[in-house]
């Protein structure tokens, strides 16, 4: 090499947030089919509350990325409407709370349309918002209620808990002819990771395997799985080898891959940030019971949040939540370590 | 608390099997004791009520009341008693165990104490898993330790119960596995109390012993025939040939099937053989096979087989671990030619046999290669003499020159 | 001056709406309609009148109370006869009942039984015809007890903010259930509060049928052409109770009788006569409707109950 030739820059790795993944998924799908578009409230000048879809109102204008009222119920149903219509509407829900003033749409048009009449209907809806809590939100905008809407049939629930998975997420579920609902953990906008160009399609449903382990499987999905993925990480070191199982959508529920697991490891730690009592990680336990009882070596475990509504001040909101501290003591807890 | 053992000065009450205030019946099985050798169950030797249990956890000397049991005076004839009143100081209250008699002790506080209800599970905790596992390959639960959630016995209980239990003899006492799998705090407890034991015996007991070579010929050739076409695990191993051998000649020399107590022999009134079995973790214990000179070489080796799987879960009962009346000690499978016992007390004798090996022997004024055991009687020189112990030897030759007769 | 075909199919609409609905009930007593039903009798000139005014291709989004609209619209008697017996013949597979009838084919969306939760749903299928250019109506029923919900007020808020293409017609038959409109609602003109969303909206007399088809089908025009959402108060009375039975505590025996004496199947006819229609003619058409609901009991009665082993089918759309 000559003397001229210089070290090479230091090439920065283009990383990708997750809300950026969020966004360019979205993008993928609106120039790709333009019965796409996106509603919801300061999804267009604002940039959305949650910054997902800044910058798109100007490329797509305001009948593509519409700004609507605060009328949550009258939004959702006129996505449900649209989407019977023959359009593809994204309909972002600010934060789980607020979207229980469109329950009723949600619940009882959006899930029972196809049924009810017979298959005439299919109802291609996409619903996102913000969940979750660990953001000193309080009470009222931290909740975890995705549990909730996988409890009804009709309804697709995802929880996109990667960055990998919010690229595909949005795209894959609009290539779905159902409502789909997607999850978005408030504490994941910021995570990031590396993305290949041209990332490949994902598939809505179905579990992933964050971690191989033989001793335990931790069960997650959504905001939880960074916390499960260092609990494991801390179990290894203590000699406990534990598998994590993202879940990825909680309806359709991806049954045999939990079965599969805990029949490998003989135990279940299942974390849900959600309220322990009737949390869908309760429906988890339940069918581990149901369909794994004689591979248990040990009752299976839950962890989630404290049954109070979540606090403001750190410390309190802190004690509330389910911490990798209580995720490794129920772990060892599971393979006889009482420590 | 009932003596379990010589050298039992206490036992920890680990756990009722019974309600207060249940019908109980003589041999009912009603509580584990914890000896440091053992988890003993502990049986009723009275028909009637019993009560006043003591919480589990302490421990007790022995002789201290840990229950009481009414008499019920209709006991047998009427399957529901009647209603006792409250005050009953004309019924006889027994101790849960007769004998020894009860120290003179300050009243037990438990006398007093309010009835606690106790915590005792109606099932071992056990995980599906580890049922299932158990159930497939034969494994009984009931006297396993877990190491599990809240010590439920898992699956890797009973896969370590079920390589132990195909080991149907010995195990050598320094396995590499001991410590690593038992419960260590109790391994070291029950090393300490076989020392204890063994001491007494060498401080205590003059010891003498003799020996001879038996030629087992016939009763090799015996066990080959009998053993032919049998599936292996329904063979009779030559231990327990040279145990139904042992027992028989106890039979026929009565002064070496005793107990030496106070100062007094007490020749024992039936033949209850103990054999000797190093634990994994240490320590030796020696459960008797009651009667063993009327059971059958087939009895024998299942009921050897039976005692030693169970020696290993580390749960005997009460009448095997207090009964012997003449030990056995066998290193055959262990390869050494000869063992020197020492003695159990209050036992006299100790019968020592070491491998089974092809010797060179004249027979007949001819050399022959035939196989022998050597065997050794270590005896209690206060109460016996070599008479006694050659007799004993020359007792166990002649059986074993004669199994098809047991 | 004789009578028109229209005024005819006018009349004959109306006439098989009514006994239907009165065959509906005799079933209903007889255990052979079961769950919820809901009778728009009395109500008949709206449903007719409305409906006729709209294009084939115009979407309807109807009530709980929606077996005139449903008949109005073309939906053949015998599937909704058969949908009412659970059967798989019914226009839903018998997965919907009284309450939840649709018809994919004639943009039929359905009976709603959640009140007021239509109406976010016309706003809905109004933007897919916008966004795609097709110059279609959503015509979009509720009662008049809808307006006291939510959805109603954020319903007509998006129409109106985004020029959307639905029609609101509010079936005012007085009554929320048992409650009087004056019990529900502080202000109790209803147009009154659809112009606050800046919504053009005027009173129609919902018992005459013309009145109902001509107001209709001017609005529609105005949505139509570009004018946003316009709203109808249709003023109309329902003579029987609320659902199959109820003891009608909340309203006196002489208001239901004056509004019978406007009874749009005794005026209708008597009008119609006065044109010129032969005294026979009404006898002719009960007789046909008479025959067409004969055959459709006949078809539900005969027909395949609802098959459990579908049950599972349809929760999610199927791979087509």
């Amino acid at each position: 090499m000559t003397a001229a030739s210089k070290p090479a820059a230091p090439e920065a790795t283009p990383t990708t947030t997750y809300r950026e993944a969020l966004r360019a998924g979205l993008r993928d799908a609106m120039l790709a089919d333009d019965r796409v578009f996106l509603m919801g409230e300061d999804v267009g000048a604002y940039g959305g509350s949650f910054g997902v879809s800044r910058g798109l109102l100007k490329e797509f204008g305001p009948l593509r990325i519409r700004d609507t009222p605060l009328s949550e119920s009258g939004f959702v149903g006129a996505g449900i409407g649209a989407a019977i219509g023959g359009m593809r509407p994204v309909v972002e829900v600010m934060t789980v709370n607020f979207s229980l003033l469109a329950l009723d749409q949600i619940v009882n048009t959006a899930a029972t349309l196809s049924h009810m009449s017979n298959g005439q209907f299919s109802v291609p809806v996409v619903i996102r918002m913000t969940t979750g809590a660990g953001r000193q939100l309080a009470a009222q905008h931290s909740h975890s209620l995705e549990g909730w809407y996988a409890h009804v049939p009709g309804l697709k629930v995802v929880t996109p808990a990667t960055v990998e998975d919010a690229r595909g997420i949005i795209p894959a579920a609009l290539a779905d002819p159902n409502p789909v609902l997607i999850f978005e953990h408030g504490s994941l906008y910021t995570d990031s990771a590396v993305l290949p160009a041209d990332p490949a399609p994902i598939s809505l449903t179905g579990a992933a395997t964050r971690r191989s382990g033989s001793d335990v499987t931790l069960v997650t999905f959504g905001g939880s799985l960074p916390r499960v993925l260092e609990a494991a990480e801390f179990l290894s070191q203590t000699g406990v080898s534990a598998e994590v199982l993202d879940l990825r959508c909680l309806r359709p529920l991806d049954e045999d891959a939990i079965l599969a697991s805990v029949r490998r490891t003989h135990r279940a730690v299942i974390v849900d940030e959600a309220w322990r009592s009737g949390a869908f990680a309760a429906e988890v336990a339940a069918r581990i019971a149901e369909r794994a009882f004689y591979d248990l070596d040990a009752p299976v475990e839950r962890i989630g949040s404290v049954e109070v509504p979540i606090p403001y001040a750190k410390a309190l909101e802190d004690a509330a939540l389910p911490t990798v501290e209580r995720i490794v003591t129920a772990a060892l807890r599971t393979v006889g370590r009482h420590e | 608390m009932p003596s379990l053992g010589a050298d039992m000065e206490s036992g920890v009450l680990l756990e009722w099997l019974v309600e207060p205030g249940a019908q109980v019946h003589r041999g009912d099985i009603v509580a584990v004791v914890d000896t440091d050798k053992a988890e003993i169950e502990i049986e009723s030797f009275e028909d009637g009520t019993i009560d006043d249990l003591m919480e589990p956890g302490a421990r007790v000397p022995v002789g201290e009341r840990i229950a009481t049991i009414t008499v019920d005076p209709t006991s047998g004839s009427q399957p529901d008693p009647a209603p006792v009143p409250a005050p009953t100081p004309a019924q006889p209250v027994k101790s849960v165990v007769p004998t020894p008699t009860p120290a003179p002790s300050p009243p037990a506080p438990v006398a007093a104490a309010p009835r606690v209800v106790l915590p005792h599970h109606e099932r071992p905790r056990v995980s599906p898993l580890a049922r299932r596992a158990a159930e497939a390959r034969h494994v009984d639960l009931t006297h396993l330790e877990g190491t599990g959630y809240d010590h439920a016995i898992v699956l890797a209980d009973v896969e370590r119960a079920d390589a132990d239990s195909r080991i149907p003899t010995t195990e050598p006492a320094t396995s590499a596995l001991a410590g690593a799998a038992a419960p260590d705090g109790h391994a070291a407890t029950m090393r300490e109390a076989t020392a204890a034991l063994m001491a007494r015996s060498k401080r205590e007991i003059p010891h003498f012993s003799v020996e001879t070579t038996i030629d087992l010929a016939n009763a090799m050739a015996w066990l080959e025939s009998h053993n032919a076409g049998r599936p292996a695990a329904e063979r009779v191993l030559p231990a327990a040939l040279l145990l139904a051998a042992t027992a028989r000649a106890a039979r026929d020399v009565p002064e070496l099937n005793a107990h030496f107590e106070g100062g007094r022999v007490k020749p024992a009134t039936a033949v209850h053989v103990g054999v000797a079995i190093a634990l994994r973790g240490g320590g030796l214990i020696a459960p008797a096979i009651l009667d063993a000179d009327r059971s059958s070489v087939d009895e024998t080796m299942e009921r050897l087989r039976d005692v030693a799987t169970r020696a290993k879960r580390g749960v005997m009962r009460a009448s095997e671990m207090t009964q012997a009346t003449i030990t056995v000690t066998n290193l055959g499978d262990r390869g050494a030619d000869k063992v020197l016992g020492v003695i159990y007390p209050p036992q006299v004798a100790i019968v020592g046999l070491g491998a089974i090996r092809d010797r060179v022997t004249a027979v007949d004024g001819m050399i022959a290669v035939r196989p022998s055991v050597i065997a050794t009687v270590a005896a209690d020189h206060r109460v016996t003499d070599g008479h006694q112990a050659s007799r004993f030897l020359a007792a166990l030759d002649h059986h074993l020159q004669t199994p098809e007769l047991f | 001056m004789t009578v028109t075909d229209d005024a005819r199919q006018r009349l004959r609409s109306m006439l098989l709406t009514r006994r239907f609905e009165e065959r509906c009930a005799e079933l209903y007593s007889a255990s052979k309609i079961r769950g919820f039903l809901h009778l728009s009798i009395g109500q008949e000139a709206v449903s007719t009148g409305a409906v006729r005014a709209l294009t084939a291709d115009d979407a309807i989004v109807a009530t709980y109370r929606e077996h005139g609209h449903a008949l109005a619209r073309g939906v053949p008697a015998e599937t909704l006869m058969a949908e009412m017996y659970g059967r798989a013949e019914g226009c839903c597979g018998g997965r919907g009942g009284s309450m939840h009838l649709f018809d994919a084919s004639r943009r039929f969306y359905g009976g709603n039984a959640i009140v007021a939760a239509g109406l976010p749903l016309a706003v809905g299928l109004a933007m897919a015809d916008q966004a795609q250019g097709r110059p279609n109506v959503t015509a979009c029923f509720f009662g008049e007890g809808a307006m006291a919900e939510g959805e109603f007020h954020e319903a007509m808020n998006l129409a109106a903010l985004w020029k959307l293409p639905v029609l609101f017609l509010c079936e005012n038959n007085g009554y929320a259930m048992g409650t009087a409109l004056a019990r529900s609602e502080s202000e109790t003109d209803l147009c009154l509060k659809a112009s606050a969303y800046e919504v053009p909206a005027w009173p129609v007399d919902g018992m005459d049928v013309e009145a109902v088809e001509a107001s209709v089908a001017h609005a529609a025009l105005a949505v139509r052409e570009g004018g946003g959402p316009h709203f109808l108060e249709l003023r109309t009375y329902r003579f029987r109770a609320h659902s199959m039975y109820d003891p009608d505590l909340y309203r006196s025996k002489q208001e239901i009788a004056d509004w019978k004496l406007r009874d749009p199947l005794i005026t209708y006819p008597q009008q119609l006569e006065a044109r010129g229609m032969e005294a026979d003619d009404l006898q002719v058409l009960e007789r046909e409707v008479k025959a067409e609901l004969d055959a459709a009991v006949e078809f539900a009665e005969g027909g395949t109950p609802a098959p459990v082993g579908e049950l599972l089918r349809h929760v999610y759309a199927e791979a087509s």
